[in-house]
């Protein structure tokens, strides 16, 4: 049981990880971008091809995974995304998921549709057992709750704390009023999309090793995505952790107690939790959206 | 006087046009004549394979196996030049049905073969029976694909065949309780099916039978849960690249090291990305019907044509199913001089042969395949991960059919 809900709190912590971004970029920019996770699968096979055909050690290849991918995000959000920003969400939503089914027809045609695997160094491949077996922690798993709980921290400190985060939510609360301060509104959005990109990469390399990586990547997680941003809402780093965290501890407690079920236990969750609260569980009200 | 002539002229010239209609008309019908003459001659074929999507891979080594039958045994056969017509249906069968469809009304194929999944192949049957084309399936292994229509042959294998070896071995070798987890699909609920059966008749237990979504991101929770159940072995069935995720996580949570050993059908040691699967895979056991490290000198001088053929691709079973059709498709033209229908789905049935899997033989009454199946563990050879096989089970003709 306590392996169980480690695994949940794992796999929990990984989709927050993949979907972060998209909650900053929806959240704070009012944008709905469905390509989300092709920034993920992006980073995803960079990290494979870093490690495995440039020998680049792990560590450092999701980083430069995350760097490469914001990167890649920001280079895009000047050329396609900001002239989107003033349609509608309709033009949005289309837009970004035209952008999905060229990612999955490019990569497939790019690298093949095969799964990639990745290579994990030896001290993220064992497993601690305490007490009898009652819990088993994957070391791996431990390394990304660790990575999570880091970017927790770091983005409610920046968010909260300093220059660019108060730019950034004047930014977002009146544009106009923000440039009218000589706030460089345009940077701002460019730098956000770009470290929501980053982040989305950053998932796919850790999540590679977990969920699985091809070409079909993208369209296979969008609903876990949205479902993270619609029930944690958009307005905190905190909502989508916890609606991450809720989604994985449903997710593998529902599989392992009634696997006949498998997946369904978290769609009829988030219907309910929906049903309840329709503007997401942890949504202050107030901004409208 | 001047007038007098001008009706012989003119008559002359009537004549004139009227032997150049005549070669104008010769000329016409020597050009219809021509590629009619051409259609008459060349045979052809309609592969559909899945040529792109998730089930590329298992198109890519049917063509590469068909191609190189072709390439070997020549595109001529009974005076006849053969012609493939390859069609991508990306893995969906309406798609698969609708260019069966028009390969036989508008190309005028006299075989349609290929059918990459089982879907497939059921979407394409009713296709083969209107039009009375034979139809050679080579890859889909549900049993009962070919009850789906009288013009069916098929060259992969059934997964009752490979499953129901493995149930026995696993009763003579020590293995007492077993949990079974598939993937939710209708070759994983076969393989779960003829599985058990067999299993619980050699006095076996089945703990527990888990099916796991296609689309299951995570195993962690299906996997706890074989742990906690504590059986002697997992049997699983997940298609290719989905086992890889299934053997590290298998490792990942210690099952191995809890003393659970891991028996499957063989697709999930697939040849094709057996090597990229890393040494969590060392030591499990599966049944299937070819190995690429298969013992025989026709399967030595297959796998390196295969190689040279198609550089960085080792051949799996798919390649092998493509191969070994083309070779019936090819001896069938032979002996019927071209001749296409029922004479030709009568040359089908029937052929025995040696094919790089082993002995294989067309029977005649079920259309289906009979061949050997082999126990193989999967073992490092020359720095390679290969499925080395270790027993041998002769002429299995699948158990789908006996009942």
């Amino acid at each position: 049981m306590p392996t169980l809900v480690f695994d949940g709190i794992a796999y929990g912590m990984l989709l927050f990880i993949l979907a972060v971004g998209l909650s900053v970029t929806l959240g704070l920019m009012n944008f709905i971008n469905l390509a989300h996770g092709a920034f993920a699968m992006l980073g995803g096979y960079l990290t494979v091809a870093f490690t495995q055909r440039l020998g680049v050690p792990f560590v450092p290849a999701i980083l430069l995974a995350f760097l490469a991918t914001g990167l890649v995000g920001a280079v895009l959000e000047r050329l396609l995304y900001r002239p989107m920003y003033q349609r509608s969400h309709l033009d949005q939503v289309l837009f970004s998921i035209g952008l999905v089914f060229m990612s999955v027809a490019a990569t497939d045609w790019l690298v093949g549709s095969q799964q990639q695997n990745i290579h994990l160094p030896g001290w993220l491949q064992g497993r601690s057992e305490f007490g009898e077996g009652a819990l088993g922690m994957g070391h791996y798993r431990l390394f990304i709750i660790a990575v999570c709980a880091l970017l927790v921290l770091g983005l409610q400190a920046i968010l909260s704390r300093t220059r660019f985060g108060a730019r950034l939510r004047a930014s977002v609360d009146d544009a106009r009023v923000a440039a009218g301060l000589g706030i460089d509104v345009n940077r701002v959005f460019s730098l956000t999309f770009a470290v929501g990109s980053g982040l989305a990469g950053l998932g796919g390399a850790l999540g590679a090793e977990v969920l699985g990586l091809d070409p079909s990547f993208p369209l296979k997680f969008l609903v876990y995505f949205l479902i993270v941003v619609a029930v944690g809402g958009t307005s905190s780093v905190t909502g989508p952790l916890l609606a991450a965290l809720l989604l994985g501890l449903a997710d593998v407690g529902g599989k392992y107690f009634i696997p006949k079920l498998g997946a369904f236990i978290v769609y009829a969750l988030i219907i309910a939790l929906l049903l309840w609260r329709p503007n997401g569980l942890f949504s202050r009200g107030g901004s409208g959206r | 006087m001047w007038n007098a002539p001008r009706p012989i002229l003119a008559v002359s010239s009537v004549r004139v046009s009227a032997a150049r209609r005549r070669l104008l008309a010769g000329a016409v019908c020597l050009g219809f004549a021509l590629p009619s003459m051409a259609q008459d001659t060349a045979f052809r074929i309609g592969l559909i394979l899945p040529m792109t999507g998730p089930f590329a891979s298992t198109g890519k080594q049917l063509e590469a196996g068909v191609r190189l039958y072709l390439a070997q045994n020549g595109d001529m056969a009974g005076g006849r030049k053969i012609t493939l017509i390859v069609k991508d249906d990306t893995g969906a069968p309406d798609v698969t049905k609708r260019i069966a469809q028009e390969l036989v009304v508008n190309d005028k194929v006299q075989v349609l073969a290929g059918f990459g999944l089982t879907p497939l192949a059921f979407a394409s049957a009713p296709v083969a029976t209107q039009s009375k084309t034979p139809m050679v399936v080579m890859a889909a292994a549900t049993s009962s694909i070919t009850e789906a229509s009288p013009w069916i042959v098929r060259s992969s294998f059934t997964v009752p065949q490979v499953v129901t070896a493995l149930a026995d071995w696993a009763a003579k070798n020590n293995i007492r309780k077993v949990v079974s987890l598939v993937t939710d699909y209708a070759p994983g609920i076969d393989s779960e099916k003829y599985f058990s059966q067999r299993f619980t008749t050699n006095g076996g237990q089945v703990l527990e039978t888990l099916r796991v979504p296609l689309r299951s991101p995570d195993f962690a929770p299906f996997l706890q849960k074989v742990r906690d159940a504590h059986p002697d072995a997992l049997f699983t069935f997940v298609p290719a690249g989905v086992g890889t995720a299934l053997m590290k996580q298998f490792a990942e949570r210690g099952l191995d090291k809890a003393g659970i050993r891991v028996i499957a059908e063989g697709s999930v040691t697939d040849d094709d990305i057996l090597n990229g699967m890393g040494d969590g895979v060392l030591g499990t056991v599966t049944a299937h019907h070819y190995s690429a490290a298969h013992d025989s000198a026709v399967n030595r001088r297959f796998v390196q044509a295969f190689m040279k053929a198609n550089p960085g691709m080792r051949p799996n079973f798919m390649a092998v199913g493509g191969y070994d059709g083309m070779r019936v498709i090819h001896e069938a033209i032979k002996s019927t001089r071209g001749a296409g229908g029922e004479a030709l789905l009568a040359a089908m049935k029937g052929q025995i042969f040696e094919s790089p899997r082993g002995p294989m033989f067309i029977d005649a009454q079920t259309r289906d395949v009979v061949h050997n199946v082999y126990i193989r563990r999967v073992e490092r050879v020359k720095g390679e991960l290969w499925n080395t096989e270790i027993e041998t089970i002769a002429d299995v003709k699948d158990p789908g059919k006996a009942r």
